[in-house]
């Protein structure tokens, strides 16, 4: 490693790298809102702020995959409502708590399976896809459970989820979301496999001739993105004790929110997981941080919408003005070999063009 | 790293590792904990019941109470909140109304963690799920805040005491009774209800059935139980197709405030108007121009005001120390007079209002 | 406007006209939607012979009645889905509508019915506007600013609301009788929704910058190079879509008389899978309002025929799940049959 370079140039690649940026916000957000909003840095609301922020952090994990590769899952908050409906119904028929929560994570797996299967077997539009297990799934989870809720989970497991380290208020749950976090970011950043997959993202056509099998790596994300999809349903159940068909309504809205937010484009092919990791933690303390300051629910809804359309809005309009400052410093056309914006992981440079 | 797993060609790899994992799942099964074993492990709640009541002791000013009804935006739920307004200006204390839009446990959670952290003396909240909200609310009481159910009740090991609106012996009798009223006693009758979960409407529709059977009323036969899901369209829909499914049905009796209005709206603009009554439980104000154009003649209702007011005294009772949440423990509140905990810590608010065209224009809610 | 003859000079950038393929395919695209009319009357006659009552005149007009706002949304949804674009915030549009003309009326009860339902109109349209100065300027995907706009929308109409809920006896008894009377006993919901139907039907089949929209959905960058005014048209897809939601929010608030800020919460769902089920290709450039507006009645007709079969009404979200995915994989083979057809042709020319 050399000195960090700071000639202007770069610095204003990483200013205006969107995923840097949004760990910036976050940062000044954080200490904006510990010194203005009362009880914000208690350690007791660091740990319902992990508890709030873990289904949709986990459920980010293998979106931003997918969405890397070019596609999406709209399907993943019903696979949570359906793994916790079937949850409720073992649980009511006596089956032990040991037995059902694998049994989910498998359903969950299978559930991704059949989204793979349309999506590469027979070759239909991811969104259309999953819009139609969207509706499928959580209509399964009614006909599972109905409008009932199964309560009276044991307190040994529930306590795993609400509990906390010892008197450090370090939330149990963090330890294994940041184990997979770590693990999704090393297989995305690190590998040859997550190389692939942008390589996917940034061209299908051009990664299948390169010998990526295409069809193949997006099956089995989906298989992945289904069966954490299910363990998100198992925590959700734990954490409130109670399983519903209707569990996670709506979740999903958040899930790509925080992807797209995290500097990942929805056109494929270009995002970082730290990114996305930053963009679940804005978006959570953030709603966190309203609440405390008793801003309305309906003002909850305005921003999470404004911050979806202004997380895609904002890197589009900054590569264009970007795109417009070289172009009129340098009359004659950019060189190919231009400074990738990306920050270094990246590993398709020069596909994508702004 | 599970990186090689998902290489392309490892599918048949991974078979035998997923028969091998549903085996153990298998094998798992024959000794993990289970519904029945962990049964009466759930409740963990430690609740601060060691204190005694002082009757005595007066209210404390400036008591930080917060309420949490099941949705806002829901006028119902706004009616009983503005009750409980009322009552905390009167204790001179400081109101706060929270809650989700969506009426769901999980968005109730949140608040309840969000009022912990604001460390309020008082919280009332009218439960989306008993169970769901039990954790959090536990939480609250080991933080010192009391715990007031309304309107629907959390489970009973996490909250201090539970205002009811009516017993739901008296509710079931009242409706049975009005039923009996409008339809002579003789015909095919339907319920139209909430959720197919909902606690209380189901307790009611459980005496209706009991009331049904004695023989005054043996000349009514309860045909069908259908659930509008408190969507005032669904609930439309639902009425209409208890009509279409029941030529000889006589009345329709809807025990919750959005499948009556829908019923007696459906009702109106149909060939039904007249021919099938329309009754169970609403507020005046939806149900004035319906008792005015004739198609609901008597239907009933608490005043969700007065909910509110009573759960904003018993709140304000708790945390003063007059009362503990014990059973005959008694406090004063305010304009309604004195009340007594009866068993579960239960306060019942009182019998419900008939509400008719000659007495409806003396309320407003 | 002139008006362009039929088909023929439509602008098809990428397939010029032959006679026989063009039956061919146009007779594969019939058939697909003449599956989804033979599904809806063996689901009508297999009802009916379960309750007679179905077919009764009351249970009908319910029916059509609750089917006019869907077709109505759905034929807004469709053409913006022609273009190889979506809107996901028509129910929050339909909801802040029913409020804003609720509020309206309840202020001022002497409006006629006609300008309640142009202020609808208009209100959507402004929404619809909002979604296509996004998608078009700001060049982001239409799903992902749809998206957050069904958030943004919904917002706004609960805090206008408030908690205020607009009951039948604060509406002009006018208004409320809009929502079932009629003309000839045919009821204004039912002619309006027509009306929308034909309107928009003959115009995306007729009329030169209506095959554009098709060109658009097939193939953006050939639309472009051909001379389409692809963004300006775009624009016009969403305002039609908004202000068609707009207006189906005033259907809702006459039909069902109580409005509050969570009116038609979730029906952007439903809209999509009547668009799909009818027959429109999500990635555009296929499809006819028609087939939408068949989809839409089909759905509805599936929601009342399930009380009456006595089957459990949880089972209505998940058959409307696995429609879409059946429609869409027909619509996969029909594309396959229809380039298989061409290709057949391609190579007669050739030999």
């Amino acid at each position: 490693m050399s000195s960090p370079d700071l000639s202007p140039r770069r610095l204003l690649g990483r200013l205006t790298s969107w995923d840097a940026a949004i760990i910036g916000v976050l940062i000044l957000f954080v200490i904006i809102a510990s010194f203005t909003v009362d009880n914000f840095a208690s350690s007791r609301n660091f740990s319902f702020l992990v508890l709030d922020l873990a289904p949709i952090a986990l459920m980010a994990l293998p979106m931003t995959l997918i969405i890397v590769t070019g596609e999406i899952d709209l399907s993943v908050a019903s696979t949570l409502g359906l793994a916790s409906a079937v949850m409720g119904a073992m649980w009511e028929g006596g089956l032990p708590i040991e037995t059902i929560i694998p049994v989910c994570v498998l359903l969950g797996a299978v559930l991704g399976a059949v989204n793979g299967t349309f999506v590469t077997v027979f070759g239909l539009p991811s969104l259309a896809v999953t819009i139609g297990t969207l509706a499928l799934y959580r209509g399964l989870a009614f006909v599972v459970l109905g409008d009932r809720a199964v309560a009276e989970f044991p307190a040994s497991y529930t306590d795993l989820v609400t509990g906390r380290i010892g008197d450090t208020g370090i939330p149990l749950l963090l330890i294994p979301l940041v184990v997979l976090g770590l693990v999704f970011a090393v297989v995305l950043h690190v590998t040859p496999f997550g190389r692939s997959l942008f390589a996917i993202g940034a061209n299908a056509e051009a990664a299948r001739f390169s010998g990526t099998r295409v069809t193949r790596v997006k099956f089995w994300l989906y298989v992945v993105s289904g069966a954490v999809a299910a363990l998100a349903g198992v925590l959700w159940t734990l954490r409130y004790s109670s399983a519903r068909a209707d569990n996670g309504t709506g979740l999903e809205l958040a899930v790509v929110a925080a992807v797209l937010l995290g500097g990942v484009s929805i056109f494929g092919g270009r995002g970082t997981l730290w990114g996305v990791i930053a963009g679940a933690l804005l978006l959570t303390s953030l709603q966190n941080a309203l609440r405390l300051a008793d801003v309305s629910n309906e003002a909850l809804s305005v921003v999470t919408g404004l911050l979806l359309i202004v997380s895609v809005l904002a890197p589009n309009l900054a590569s264009n003005s970007h795109a417009a400052l070289r172009r009129r410093r340098r009359p004659d056309p950019p060189p190919p070999a231009s400074p990738n914006p990306d920050p270094a992981p990246s590993p398709t440079p020069a596909v994508r063009s702004s | 790293m599970s990186l090689r797993s998902t290489r392309p060609g490892s599918v048949r790899r991974l078979a035998p590792v997923a028969v091998g994992l549903v085996l153990a799942v298998g094998i798992s099964a024959c000794g993990g904990t289970t519904r029945d074993s962990s049964a009466g492990d759930t409740s963990g709640s430690t609740g601060a019941a060691a204190a005694t009541a002082n009757p005595d002791a007066p209210i404390r000013e400036g008591l930080k109470i917060a309420f949490l009804p099941k949705q806002l935006n829901n006028p119902y739920s706004d009616i009983e909140a503005g009750g409980g307004q009322t009552a905390v200006t009167e204790l001179k204390g400081d109101y706060k109304l929270v809650g989700p839009n969506d009426a769901s446990a999980s968005s109730q959670v949140s608040y309840i963690n969000t009022l912990i952290q604001q460390q309020q003396d008082v919280i009332g909240i009218a439960a989306n799920d008993p169970n769901a909200v039990c954790p959090s609310l536990n939480q609250a009481r080991d933080a010192g805040i009391k715990v007031v159910a309304f309107d629907s009740d959390a489970a009973k090991q996490c909250r201090d005491v539970f205002v009811n609106q009516a017993t739901t012996q008296g509710i079931g009798e009242t409706l049975v009774k009005m039923t009996h009223d409008l339809t002579g006693g003789q015909g095919d009758i339907a319920i139209l209800s909430a959720t197919p979960n909902a606690t209380n409407q189901n307790a009611w529709i459980a005496v209706v059935q009991e009331e049904l059977k004695k023989p005054e009323n043996a000349g009514m036969k309860l045909v069908a139980t259908v659930y509008g899901n408190d969507d005032d369209q669904k609930s439309f829909q639902e009425a209409q197709g208890l009509l279409q499914t029941y030529p000889n049905l006589k009345a329709i009796v809807s025990p919750t405030t959005v499948g009556i209005a829908a019923t007696a709206r459906y009702v109106s603009s149909s060939s039904y108007k007249g021919k099938v009554a329309v009754t169970g439980l609403g507020t005046p104000n939806q149900m004035r121009e319906f008792v005015k154009d004739g198609t609901v003649s008597q239907f009933a209702l608490w005043n969700p005001a007065d909910i509110g007011y009573l759960a904003g005294y018993a709140g304000a009772a708790l945390a003063s120390g007059q009362i503990t949440g014990k059973q005959g423990e008694t406090f004063t509140a305010g304009k309604l007079g004195k009340y007594t905990i009866g068993a579960d810590g239960e306060i019942v608010l009182g019998p419900p209002t008939v509400f008719n065209a000659q007495n409806i224009d003396q309320f407003n809610f | 406007m002139t008006t362009a003859p039929p088909t023929s000079t439509g602008p098809a950038p990428s397939v010029e006209h032959d006679k026989a393929a063009e039956s061919r395919v146009g007779l594969i695209l019939r058939a697909r939607e003449l599956g989804i009319v033979l599904a809806l009357a063996a689901l009508v006659v297999v009802t009916a012979v379960v309750n007679p009552r179905f077919l009764s005149g009351q249970s009908i007009r319910d029916l059509v009645l609750a089917a006019a706002i869907i077709v109505v949304l759905a034929v807004g949804q469709a053409v913006v889905v022609i273009t190889r674009n979506i809107d996901l915030s028509v129910g929050s549009v339909l909801g802040l509508s029913a409020f804003a003309v609720g509020s309206l009326l309840q202020a001022a009860p002497g409006v006629p019915v006609v300008v309640a339902l142009l202020v609808g109109l208009a209100f959507g349209a402004v929404c619809g506007l909002v979604n296509g100065v996004l998608v078009r300027f700001g060049n982001v995907p239409a799903l992902v600013v749809t998206l957050g706009t069904l958030y943004v929308y919904r917002g706004i109409g609960f805090f206008w609301a408030g908690g205020q809920q607009i009951n039948a006896d604060k509406l002009p008894p006018g208004f409320l009788a809009f929502g079932t009377a009629g003309v000839l006993g045919v009821p204004w919901l039912i002619i309006i929704a027509l009306v929308v139907v034909l309107v928009a039907g003959l115009y995306l089949r007729t009329y030169r910058s209506g095959r554009e929209l098709y060109a658009m959905g097939s193939n953006p960058e050939a639309a472009r190079l051909a001379g389409i005014p692809v963004g300006r048209r775009t624009l016009a897809a969403f305002v039609v879509s908004g202000a068609l939601a707009g207006l189906a929010g005033v259907l809702f608030a006459a039909r069902f008389g109580t409005i509050d800020a969570s009116a038609g919460t979730g029906m952007e769902l439903n809209v999509v899978a009547a668009v799909v089920v009818g027959g429109v290709a999500v990635f555009g450039g296929s499809g006819t309002i028609w087939g939408a507006a068949i989809g839409a009645l089909l759905l509805t007709t599936i929601g009342s025929a399930l009380p009456v079969l006595g089957i459990d009404q949880f089972w209505q979200q998940a058959i409307v799940g696995a429609l879409i995915l059946l429609a869409i994989g027909t619509d996969r083979v029909v594309a396959a049959r229809i380039a298989a057809s061409l290709r057949r042709r391609e190579s007669h020319v050739v030999s």
